[in-house]
């Protein structure tokens, strides 16, 4: 058990925050690519490699598919690497972040939201790592720099825990994050190292016998050979448990950084919700921007509550009907469109947890913000008066709305 | 290939395989295999050096010999060979 330290103050953005946070973290290998709006992470993480702040192997690669190679190669030879993206960087790693995820990598990738192109658009919406979520990564999504900071030191140990051995994605929205300043608690650095510890790997059986989960000469594994119909469903199934491993990891790795930190996530975050009528359900930056919506609409008489998803991949499906509990009207943020879906990405995957439920909420999704369209207070108290109609009624007249849009 | 093969729990994770290639002797793909005339054999071992599938040892006696347990029979050997001592033979 560590006391909790002392901290200290510091102006920094988003990207900033990514940056420091693995400068503490100090890994072994960073492969990156610049991006718009993730560049900040790669030129503030090369100034530490040039000033000899960290001890890293900065590989200053031709492209994202390279990045992300390269940290596969790393983090195989029992590396920590890191690698951070955003929007198109993120699909041309496509191949490589489904090659990570099952040949069991802890690498650690910090993801600046940006919509995808085309047409080209540098600005946030949550299209890029959504089509991600079934690449076998984790996804944290961030409120504010404070998390994201806190999230890139968590995710080490989240993703390198026995039991899950999975890649982890830290997403920041682009801009709204990434380019925005705010105040930051960061923890010294030996708490950071002290905190995240060495490396730890899990033995398997190879063909030579006992060995960990590593290239090494003296104990040779092969990874990654041709599986086919014989053992790739197999191994598809450990994919699968071991998300369900980080479900229960998360909370703990949570809650020991809160002992240091004092600050506490959870894999989702309600707020006052207890007795709410109408509530928001989403991620990322524009939770904060509902948060205050929600106070507002309290102080004038509305009931209105905030869930806010943090962590997307494992799906929190139990807490999430927990913590709805019987707010009878529930409404989605989908910042990302799925086209041709029944819905956006965040509302189908409610939808399916309440489905079984005898007692579940109304469900209407509103999708927004897409290619960094503005997302108000107005826009919200919107949505929230919309809730409130469907309460009235008693039934979701249009299940999918596009808000924001001009008509 | 009729062995019982180990469920997901007991399967390593990583996807490593358990079992060493020596073990999957793919011998029994090939149509032909190489036969080798050491009477006009030169010991040059380029037979060795260029098999894909390092099937082709050195004996002692300088020689190349086939392993047809892991010959796939490709015929790079016989394509190679400076001297064309090697034939493929088509399995009977």
């Amino acid at each position: 058990m560590m006391k909790m330290e002392k901290q200290i103050l510091m102006g920094l953005n988003g990207d900033e925050a990514v940056a420091y946070a693995v400068k503490q973290v100090n890994p072994d290998v960073v492969a990156a690519y610049p991006i718009t709006p993730q560049t900040i992470i790669v030129e503030r993480f090369s100034e530490y490699v040039a000033d000899g702040l960290v001890d890293t192997e900065f590989v200053a690669v031709e492209s994202e598919h390279s990045a992300l190679s390269s940290c596969v190669g790393a983090a195989a030879a029992g590396a920590r690497a890191f690698t951070a993206t955003a929007a198109n960087g993120l699909a041309l790693m496509w191949e490589i972040t489904y090659i990570a995820a099952s040949l069991r990598l802890p690498i650690v990738m910090a993801v600046a939201n940006r919509a995808l192109s085309g047409p080209i658009n540098i600005h946030n919406d949550h299209s890029d790592s959504m089509g991600a979520r079934d690449s076998g990564w984790i996804q944290i999504y961030c409120e504010n720099s404070q998390e994201v900071y806190d999230a890139c030191i968590e995710a080490w140990r989240i993703g390198e825990h026995p039991d899950v051995q999975l890649p982890v994605m830290v997403c920041l929205d682009g801009f709204t994050l990434s380019h925005t300043m705010e105040n930051v608690l960061t923890l010294p650095d030996e708490t950071v190292r002290e905190f995240i510890g060495e490396r730890r790997f899990i033995t398997v059986k190879g063909h030579t016998g006992e060995a960990e989960l590593r290239l090494n000469p003296e104990a040779p594994l092969t990874m990654g050979p041709l599986d086919l119909q014989d053992f790739y469903f197999e191994h598809k199934l450990q994919q699968v448990e071991a998300m369900k491993h980080a479900l229960r990891v998360i909370p703990e790795v949570d809650a020991e950084y809160a002992e240091v930190s004092g600050r506490r996530y959870g894999v989702l975050h309600p707020y006052r919700m207890e007795d709410a009528e109408v509530a928001l359900i989403g991620l990322g930056s524009t939770m904060g921007t509902v948060r205050h919506v929600v106070d507002t609409l309290r102080s004038e008489g509305v009931k209105a509550g905030l869930l806010k998803m943090r962590v997307f991949r494992p799906f929190p499906a139990e807490e999430l009907i927990e913590a709805v509990g019987d707010v009878p009207v529930i409404g989605v943020l989908d910042k990302a469109a799925s086209f041709g879906a029944p819905g956006g990405p965040l509302y189908e995957e409610v939808k399916t947890t309440f489905y079984d439920e005898a007692d579940r909420p109304l469900i209407a999704d509103y999708i927004y913000g897409l290619g960094g369209r503005d997302a108000s207070p107005q826009l919200i108290r919107d949505i929230f008066r919309r809730l409130e109609e469907i309460r009235a009624r008693g039934e979701v007249a249009e299940k999918v709305s596009f808000v924001g849009v001009r008509e | 290939m009729s062995e019982q093969k180990p469920g997901w729990r007991e399967l390593p994770r990583g996807a490593v395989p358990y079992k060493s290639t020596e073990e999957y002797e793919t011998g029994d793909w090939g149509v032909e295999y190489p036969e080798i005339d050491r009477s006009r054999c030169t010991k040059c071992m380029l037979c060795h050096f260029y098999c894909p599938e390092g099937a082709i040892k050195v004996r002692e006696d300088g020689y190349t010999e086939v392993d047809l347990r892991y010959c796939k029979g490709c015929g790079i050997c016989a394509e190679e060979c400076p001297v064309k001592c090697i034939k493929m033979v088509l399995k009977t």
